[in-house]
């Protein structure tokens, strides 16, 4: 800038035609903002209507069709950080070693080990890390779908990020969302986070075989899951002693 | 805490159709939330004052038109405004309801812009 006024604004001997130039110009590169309010009529109002979750959800049917393209069905599962989900993925996996062809794909902020523990021979796993974020999003899923070798499979299980808030805005384009609430948990987590209880197509009450050492009322919690996701079915049973897996596993053979 | 990825696609969406209409600043977003779209308003405002600075957008106005939840009771043949956002009993006879009629709103409704 003192260039440029240096040049426009000479000091010492006018130039040959005698005229002193005085550029006061604004140099191109400072943008101009008008200051204060703008001026009346100047304001134009756009009107865009526009779904926040329009991408979300477009890649989520893309998803969709794309494993139904490969007979496959997806679930995806959702509950608060240590509620069970990878030691009921275990379990459900060893299950139906032999008898249905599943995959995995699990999604955390850091680290790989629910991948580890889930692998099994044969069983393609796929570990997706956020790096942050706190839920699994449709194009991550199209990115874990593209990196897993799908071939045969008939059940994908989605392990979302452990967290009871944002999964629940996020279609990733599964056929049955899963909400585990473990009894280690407050009967009353489903009226306190009720969308991931709400968009639940099952709901999984984990952990019943320390139920009675914590006092943990389990009709409370059935009637609370109830009442915020009345259509929902519902599975008691334990992970970890594999008390009431049968019927988790009858849901699971009825989806194909 | 989703709301920061919410606000950067809204003001991507935004910053990108101010642009094409050739405007030189925005002075206003209009955002509809709805009480069940699991958007917290107050953590929408606060991760849009962090990501407007040195976009066309900043300084502009945030405004949040709240969505009451409606949902439908088969009973009665009529909707109703649940008592809570979440507990769709009904207001007139109790009955439980998941027919959820409006709330799940989540929408870049409107620019204004110079």
């Amino acid at each position: 800038m003192s260039e440029r006024t240096s040049e426009r604004t000479p000091t010492g001997a006018p130039p040959a035609s005698g005229v002193i130039l005085v550029d006061v110009r604004e140099p191109d590169d400072v943008p101009i903002t008008p200051p204060g309010d703008a001026l009346p009529g100047t304001v134009r109002s756009l009107d865009l209507q526009v779904r926040l979750l329009d991408e979300n959800d477009r890649q989520a049917a893309e998803n969709r069709a794309l494993l139904k393209a490969r007979g496959i069905r997806a679930l995806n599962l959702v509950s608060s950080p240590g509620s069970g989900k990878t030691t009921l993925l275990e379990r459900t996996l060893d299950a139906l070693a032999g008898q249905v062809r599943c995959a995995v794909l699990v999604g955390d902020l850091e680290t790989d080990n629910d991948a580890r523990r889930l692998r099994r021979p044969g069983l393609p796993v796929a570990q997706i890390t956020t790096g942050g974020t706190c839920h699994l999003d449709a194009s991550m899923i199209a990115r874990g779908i593209a990196a897993l070798p799908l071939d045969g499979v008939q059940l994908l299980f989605i392990e979302n990020v452990g967290n009871l808030v944002c999964p629940a805005s996020f279609d990733l384009g599964e056929n049955r969302r899963v909400t585990l609430l473990s009894c280690t948990e407050g009967e009353d987590k489903p009226l306190k986070y009720p969308p991931i209880f709400t968009s639940a197509h099952a709901v999984i009450l984990n952990k019943i075989d320390v139920a009675a050492v914590l006092g943990f009322d389990r009709a409370a919690a059935l009637a609370n899951i109830r009442r915020v996701a009345p259509k929902a079915d519902v599975f008691e049973l334990s992970a970890r002693t594999s008390e009431g897996l049968d019927r988790w596993l009858a849901y699971l053979r009825g989806l194909l | 805490m989703h709301e920061l990825g919410i606000a950067e696609s809204a003001l991507e969406l935004a910053l990108t159709h101010a642009r094409s209409a050739g405007a030189s600043r925005v002075l206003r977003i209009v955002i509809r939330v709805g009480a069940l779209s699991g958007v917290d308003p107050d953590a929408l405002r606060f991760a849009f004052s962090a990501i407007l600075p040195g976009t066309v957008a900043d300084g502009a106005q945030l405004q949040i038109d709240p969505v009451p939840a409606v949902a439908y009771c088969s009973a009665c043949q009529k909707d109703f405004f649940p008592d809570t956002d979440h507990f769709f009993e009904c207001t007139t006879c109790g009955q439980l309801s998941a027919t959820v009629k409006q709330g799940r709103e989540l929408d870049l409704v409107r620019l204004e812009m110079i």
